[in-house]
Parts: C-alpha cells; structure tokens; sequence
C-alpha cells in the first residue's frame, strides 16, 4: 500500500460515510537538532515521524482525523471518524461552507538542496557548533550556545476533486548566541539572528552562515552590553536591522493579513485583526514605500512550497502595494466566505494537524538606500537590531519589542552601544512613519510561528532590508 | 501490545544492537487527544488524534542521544534503535551524564475517568452548544477539549513505571462590540466542565466590559483574576523555578531567602489531579514546595540538574530538558485561609457588575480604594531573565475599581513588570480561598490560582495609542 493509496482510501471512506468533500495527507517527517553550550554537545535529538491527516466536509461542517498507521483498515477508519466529527459540528451549526475553485493536478514539486543536511556527518556538524561555542565561552561569554536544526518532509495529498500531489521539502538552519550574566541581569548577543536563519534549502544555508567566524565579536559584545549605558526613553527617529524588521513584518503583518483571524475563527486564542474585509483596497496601512508580497514561490526561503496542504499552487500575490492593502493570506474556505476568488495559504505543522491559514514568505520589497547611508541621513536616533522579546496584542495593534542591541545615531554616525533598547507604538502608525528603506533585503527564517488549537508550530519566511521609522517611542522599562 | 511491554522490547534491542554496557531508557505514550473549536458561535474546527510514539534516550560509551518515532513496526523500532546508537557513537562525550533512574516503585496516581478518556465528538459539541446558548446572543469563541494519555517508562537499570491519565479543558470568550469575557476551566473529569456555567459568566463580563476608557499608564494596584494569575506563575516556573536558569545563574530563586510575600506558597502538585506518575527519566513525580509563606524553598530538577547541584532530581524531566531544563508545570498558588462570607460584588453604573464573577475577587475588590480588575493576560515575554521583567497585554476585560467598586471597563493596557518584584515583601495585599485550575495550551499542565491583590503594577502603555 502506497502512501498516495492509504490518503486515497481516506478520502473515498470519508465520502463513502456522507462527506461532500474531503483530502488527506500522509506526511513522512524526518527532524534532527543538535544544541551545543559552552563548548560540548549538549543534547542530540532525531525524530522520524509518519501518519495521515484526513479532512472531510459533512454539510456545512468540518472534521478531521489522524492516525499513524498507513494500512487500508487504518486509513478507512479514520476517513470514516472525520466524516462522524464532521456530523458532531454540526451540533453547533455554522453558515454554509464554500470553497473556491482550484484546478485538481496530479503533480510533484521538491525544493532545492546543494548538500543533504541529514547526510552530513553528525561530527561535522558536531564540531560546528561545538567549536564556535568554545570559542565564544573563550571570549569571555558566560552562556555559549549553538543550535541546528533539519526537517526532510515529504507529503503525499489526495482530495476528492482529483489532487494526487506529492511535495518533498528540506529545510534546516542554525545560529550561536552569547549570554553574559550580571547583577540582576542578563545580556545576549546572537549570530545571525535569535534562535538563528533557517530556509528551504539544503546544509549550504548553515555553511553560509559561518558561526566560527562570528563568535569571538558577539561573545565580546554581550559582555560589553553589561556595561553599555540604557536606552534612553523618548521618542526619537528609529533605524531597525533587517532581521528585527522580519519580526516587525512577522508579527504586524503577517498575522493581521490572515483572513481566518479577520473573519474571527481565532478570536478566543491568537486574536482577531484590527483590518475590515470592507477596507481591501483602499486602506493605508502605511508610507508608499511599503509594498509586502505574498510570495511562497521564493527559492530557499523558509516558507516556500510548490502547493499549500489543500492543493493550491504556490502563487505570488500583493499583500501591501504603494502602502494600500490590498490582499490576504486566505485557504480555499476562508476566501469563499469572504467573496475572494484565491486561496493557497494553508499549511499544517504535522500530519496529526489540521491545515489552517498560514504565512507563506511575507515580505517587504526594498528600498533605493544603504544602511549607511540610512544612518548617514540621521541626525539623531538609535539603531536597534536582532530580537530579544516580541508582544503584540490580540488585533495586531499595539507592539513592544525588544532588541538584543542598540546603537546612538548622532549627526549620521553610529555611537555608543545601547544596552536593554525597546521599542513600542501602533502598527499602522509605525509603518507610515517609514521614511527611508534599504536595498540590503534578506529573506529571514521564522520556525517558531504559534498559532491554533491545538497548537501547530509554523515555518515562516520574511524578506527584509534595513528601514528607519520617524518619531518612534523607545526606551520602555518595568 | 501494551506500552509496557514496547518499552521493554525497545531496550531489549538496545542491548542485542548496542550490547550491555549500553544506558537506555524508553518512554512509549499512547495519545487520544480531540478538541472542539468554536468562533463566530458554531464550531468550525473539530479535530481528534489517536497517535503512539516512542522516545529513546541513550549513553554509550560516554556519550548522549535522544531519539523519538512514531514508527512501531519491527524495522521501524530497530531504525530507531540503530540511528540513535549511531548517533550516540559520533557525539562528543557527555561528562555529566546523570545516569539512570534505579528501579523505585512509582507513586500512586488519581484515577482515570474512562468517559473523559474516551469522550465522543458529541459530547464536547453539547458542551460547546450549551456555551453558546448561555451567551444569550452575544458572539463567542473558543474550545472543548478532552486528552488521554497511557504512558510506560522502562531503562536499562531494570527501572519500570506505567501511568495514565485524562483530562479535559473549555476556554471561551463571549464578544460584545468588540468586548471580550472569559471563562476558562481545566477538570479531571469533562463532566465537572459545565458549558452553560461557563457562557454565562464570559457573557456577564463582555457585558461589563462595554464602553471602555482609555486610563493613562501609570502603577496601579490590582485585582488579578486566576487566568491573569496563571501567567504569572507559568513564567516564574519557567524562568525562575528551573533547575537548569538556576544552575546557570540566570534565574532570580535564591532558596533560603524571602524573596515573595509572606502570603505567597507556591507548590508543584503534579498528583493532584489525574496526571502521570513519573517523569521523563522514569523519576516518580510528588508534590514539590517551591515557595513557603514567602521564603524561596526549592527549585525544580530532573537527574542532570539535580547532579550538578548536588540534590535529588524532584521528578520534573521533561523531553528536550537538556536544552530547555526541567519544569514545573502543575504549579498552585495556595489561596487565604478561609474567612467570613464575601460580599457580593458592586456596581455603580449597573452594566460592570458581571466584571466580578465570585466572591473571592468580589472580596478583594471590596478592599482597593483605586485600581484595576484584571482578567487574563496575553502574549507575556520576557525582557530579561533573571529580573524576571516582563511585558505583555491585558485581554478579556480590565475595569476601573474606585472605593471598593468596580465602576466602569476600561481598554486594554501594555504593561512591563517584574514578576518577583510584584510579588515580593509587603506586595501582596490580599488573596482569595479558592485556587481555580486553569488549563495550559497543551494537555498535562495546568495552573492553579486564586484571585489576588497586588500593590503595584507598572502599565506603559494604552493597547490602542
């Protein structure tokens, strides 16, 4: 039995039991991550993981269920209970469910990879990170860490509209932070980001990266940020590094787009949106410099497939043109309900899991600026760069985020380095501040994206380039 | 074949493929989790799950490697086996490998309610239906969920241990103009969960929570509800209470000293409700005193924390906890000693009086000249570790107390705060009796707290501008 036969015979017990529509995935999952600290390896973990997910439409309602077992009797039975907890919903009755059209193809996409990050060898990688973390803990870091980590995911996907998809995606990534500890209090300093860059690429990704080569500096200024003189509180002309900015487009755009949290389906957990379908296109959500893609089509970004887990093709969409909104992240379902004709947006973190809407890679496309010269054209503002804490609330309004670093801008020179730099405001505002933006765009690797019940961990992919935001508040401590 | 005797199959093929030098332990769990979701008052997502896994953990030779499948077959498990010994072989050495847990008998656990263990799609819908019933109109949101686990632990030092468990959780919202109410419950048993109960009182609240005001940011006293207060002390678990920050200084515990209030206790009771017996390494869980009327008694450690302190593991390993530490993750703040009959909560303008749903915070309000009631807390991140500062949201309804009532509802604020500091000597000003379980995002944690009162609060902001 083939893994495309047990999703087949999910879907056809599903329909067989009163589905109108149902799809299954089978999804074969291989994951491996090494942590290092202070100069050993500090925990090895592999995981192979395979089962199917099937979701079937009973009238208006939705149910799915997942098993680990691919026999025909297994996949049967769980085509058949989707299609019973489908009837449960039902209970609880909502408006008719619609899904917009998408073309039904048999198909296979994988995603490119130079060198196999599960066939390198597990010293290699090993003394990767054992030896940057020696080297930062030499340099005088009290915490040294490093981490990798690889997911080899291959999916099979059936739907009772003719799909027959298989997908094969590798994705890895890495980085090394230092930590030195005060009084009553701790500094961190990461490379290349917190927690790391990660794409759907290949090992290539984490040699690129060369955490050696940087470990000596941020030990280094960890231990120098204990000292640093505080960021000040005030308002003042805001320079954000291109992998804080990926947060910011993360957390204020991304998930204020996804059209299940504008229509409410998250209101009790990750919150509503503070955007009104009524809006789509015409709202400014900020300066004309601000133009963000939907582009899962990316190569080697993080959120990049060949077809979303309902089928739908990879496509490159306008979220945000000219500063208008004017697109959402949608799934087939959530589009019809809004009266929008595309779909293409929804992922699951597992096959245990049900799709629901997800960011692709969101990103902003960049500017005609250097960071220098950004920092050139400041008089006087601070630069803040890598995150250190994300909060938004629950319509995507009000942020504050911390900063591992910062640095004074006086009379266009970056100054002394900041120490604790926060920032806050209101995300409309705060992007129509943008008055200078950078060509210097990196697609930066989100892995940890939270969302549902039960919780599904999401990969996420964000271009961004270096921006400065006027008159923006900083400096915010207990 | 039962979890036990998997568990027992998989350390006997570490022994024929890795030979009897070989440290092994195995955890095999059975999951049958489900969960109803509701929005907009009908229910739109509606999964279940009926999965088993496996995860070995291994030293050979001097050196350390997990590794966890969902693969059960004959080649499945010696896949597992074999990648896992190799894995092992090619690792640096592993100095301060704890060793194994001995064989010890595992502690007693509750019973497990066979209806919430194998609950139907049905019957967490009634629930579900019975909420929006109760909203009486008002839009609501939010989940039914039930979760059963049956788990066995076995090693290579002869050590076995089987449990189950089973629990259930509903969590709502009810939504008035853009107002929120919560309810929220963690229970043993889904039919200690009442659907209707629990629409009724988020209904109440968004009714309160109409019309807000926008206050400026400032210090405020406080009246917390429990699901503000679970967020409270699922950080201080994390961040403070673990064996691993601890060891590394980057926790503020500092056991011996009265770093809280005096009428703060805090004890991990992972056996007072259904809940499994052991721990990750096979260690038996019990109830753990990590504050004491105020004075910091104990961190929480598994077998790798525990050597390197010099102490005993408390039975609180987790999978990955050589990377994130031990937790605590069943943590009850100890309500007042039970006093006098609480007046019922009061109102001035009539519309905030469903913004007090008990007594016990109905007592606390009585006691703050003026200050802020506060439901829930969202999206808390930590600014530095060691303080323990803080910064996060208000969410599902916050109101203005004036003398002793509650007078109107106020919009959400930002705040930034440290959590040791908040709680510290002379911080508490009061308690309610009753802890009310409040469940986590995943099944197998839950936090319980009563309502409290706290001097100080520092809001930097409003949510909106």
């Amino acid at each position: 039995m083939t893994e495309f036969d047990a999703a087949t015979a999910a879907v056809q017990a599903a329909l067989d039991a009163g589905a109108r529509y149902a799809d299954a995935r089978v999804m074969h999952r291989r994951y491996e991550s090494m942590t290092a600290r202070n100069g050993d390896v500090e925990e090895l973990t592999q995981d192979e993981s395979i089962g199917l997910g099937v979701r079937a439409l009973v009238g208006a309602s939705w149910g799915f269920y997942a098993v680990p077992d691919l026999s025909d009797a297994a996949a049967r039975d769980a085509g058949r209970r989707a299609a019973r907890t489908a009837m449960a919903s039902a209970r609880v009755p909502g408006p008719p469910v619609d899904l917009v059209p998408v073309e039904a193809v048999t198909a296979s996409w994988a995603s490119n990879c130079e060198v196999d990050p599960l066939g390198v060898p597990l010293s290699d990688k090993g003394d990767l990170l054992v030896g940057a973390t020696r080297t930062m803990a030499e340099h005088g870091a009290d915490l040294a860490e490093g981490l990798y980590q690889i997911w080899d995911t291959a999916k099979w996907f059936v739907s009772s509209e003719g799909h027959r998809i298989d997908q094969r995606i590798r994705e890895c990534g890495g980085g090394i932070s230092a930590t030195s500890i005060g009084d009553g209090e701790t500094q961190r300093r990461s490379w290349p980001s917190y927690r790391g860059q990660y794409g759907t690429t290949g090992w290539e990704l984490v040699e690129s990266l060369d955490l050696a080569a940087h470990a000596a500096q941020i030990a280094e200024e960890s231990r120098a940020l204990l000292t640093a003189p505080l960021c000040p509180a005030g308002e003042t002309d805001l320079i954000l590094g291109g992998e804080q900015l990926a947060l910011q487009i993360h957390e204020s755009v991304g998930h204020a787009i996804e059209l299940d949290r504008i229509l409410g389906w998250e209101a009790a957990f990750a919150g509503t949106s503070w955007l009104d379908l009524a809006q789509l296109g015409s709202l400014r959500y900020g300066s004309e410099l601000m133009n963000i893609t939907i582009d899962p089509t990316i190569p080697g970004a993080l959120g990049s497939f060949g077809f979303d887990d309902e089928g739908s093709p990879a496509v490159k969409r306008d979220a945000v043109r000219d500063g208008r909104w004017v697109g959402v992240l949608a799934g087939r379902d959530s589009a019809a309900m809004a009266s929008l004709d595309y779909g293409g947006s929804v992922r699951a973190d597992g096959w245990a899991r049900l799709p629901m809407v997800r960011m692709t890679n969101v990103g902003l496309e960049p500017g005609p600026h250097t960071l220098d010269e950004i920092i050139a054209a400041t008089d006087d503002g601070v630069l803040m760069d890598l995150n250190r804490s994300w909060s938004i609330d629950d319509k995507r309004l009000n942020f504050q985020f911390g900063c591992e670093v910062g640095w004074e801008i006086k009379k266009g020179r970056r100054g002394r380095m900041l120490r604790n730099p926060t920032y806050t405001g209101i995300g409309p505002l705060f992007w129509r501040s943008m008055d200078m933006l950078s060509s210097e765009t990196v697609s930066w690797g989100t892995p940890n994206c939270g969302k549902g019940q039960p919780g599904q961990t999401g990969h996420t992919g964000h271009p961004a380039a270096p921006a400065r935001f006027k008159n923006v508040r900083v400096g915010v401590s207990a | 074949m039962t979890e036990l005797e998997l568990a027992g199959q998989v350390i006997e093929l570490v022994r024929r493929l890795g030979g009897p030098t070989v440290q092994a332990e195995a955890v095999v769990t059975r999951a049958d989790l489900a969960l109803t979701r509701f929005a907009n008052s009908a229910i739109h997502q509606n999964v279940a799950e009926s999965t088993v896994g496996v995860r070995l953990r291994l030293h050979v030779d001097g050196r350390t490697a997990a590794g966890s499948g969902s693969v059960l077959t004959a080649d499945g498990l010696r896949a597992l086996v074999e990648r896992t010994l190799a894995a092992a072989r090619l690792c640096p050495p592993d100095p301060g490998w704890p060793g194994l847990a001995p064989p010890t008998p595992t502690p007693d656990a509750p019973g497990v309610d066979e209806a919430t263990a194998y609950a139907e799609p049905d019957q967490r819908a009634d629930r579900v239906g019975a909420f929006v019933a109760a909203a009486g109109g008002l839009t609501t949101a939010g989940y039914c969920r039930t979760a059963h686990r049956s788990s066995a632990f076995a090693n290579s030092a002869g050590h076995t241990a089987h449990g189950r468990s089973a629990e259930a959780a509903m969590d709502g919202i009810a939504r008035r103009d853009g107002a929120d109410g919560v309810a929220r419950r963690y229970a043993d048993r889904l039919s200690d969960l009442d659907g209707a109960e629990l629409g009724a009182q988020a209904a109440a609240k968004a009714q309160a929570a109409a019309d807000p005001v926008e206050l400026p940011p400032g210090r405020y006293e406080v009246v917390f509800e429990p699901a503000a207060v679970a967020d409270l002390l699922q950080n201080l678990s994390w961040y403070g209470f673990n064996g691993k920050r601890y060891a590394e200084r980057q926790s503020f515990a500092e056991p011996g000293s009265a770093q809280f209030d005096s009428t703060v206790t805090l004890v991990d009771d992972p056996l007072g409700s259904s809940g499994l017996p052991f721990d990750a390494e096979g260690t038996g869980r019990r109830a753990l005193t990590l504050v004491e009327a105020g004075t910091t008694r104990a961190v929480a450690h598994d077998r790798r924390t525990a050597a390197e302190a010099g102490a005993e593991s408390t039975g609180h390993a987790v999978a990955g906890g050589a990377t994130w530490g031990p937790m605590a993750r069943n943590l009850r703040l100890s309500g007042a000693v039970a006093g006098p009959a609480s007046p019922v909560g009061r109102s001035t303008t009539g519309t905030a009086a469903g913004a007090v749903v008990d007594a016990d915070t109905a007592a606390l309000v009585a006691g703050v000249r003026r200050g802020l009631l506060v439901s829930d807390l969202w999206y808390t991140r930590v600014l530095d570790p060691k303080s323990l500062v803080v910064t996060g949201l208000t969410r599902n309804g916050v109101w203005l107390i004036e003398d002793g009532t509650v007078v109107r509802a106020v919009r959400d604020l930002r705040f930034t705060e440290s959590y040791p500091r908040a709680l510290g000597p002379g911080a508490v000003l009061g308690l309610g009796a009753r802890a009310v379980r409040q469940p986590d995002r995943v099944d197998g944690a839950w936090w319980a707290a009563p309502s409290l009162r706290l001097a100080s609060w520092h809001f930097t902001g409003g949510a909106s501008g």
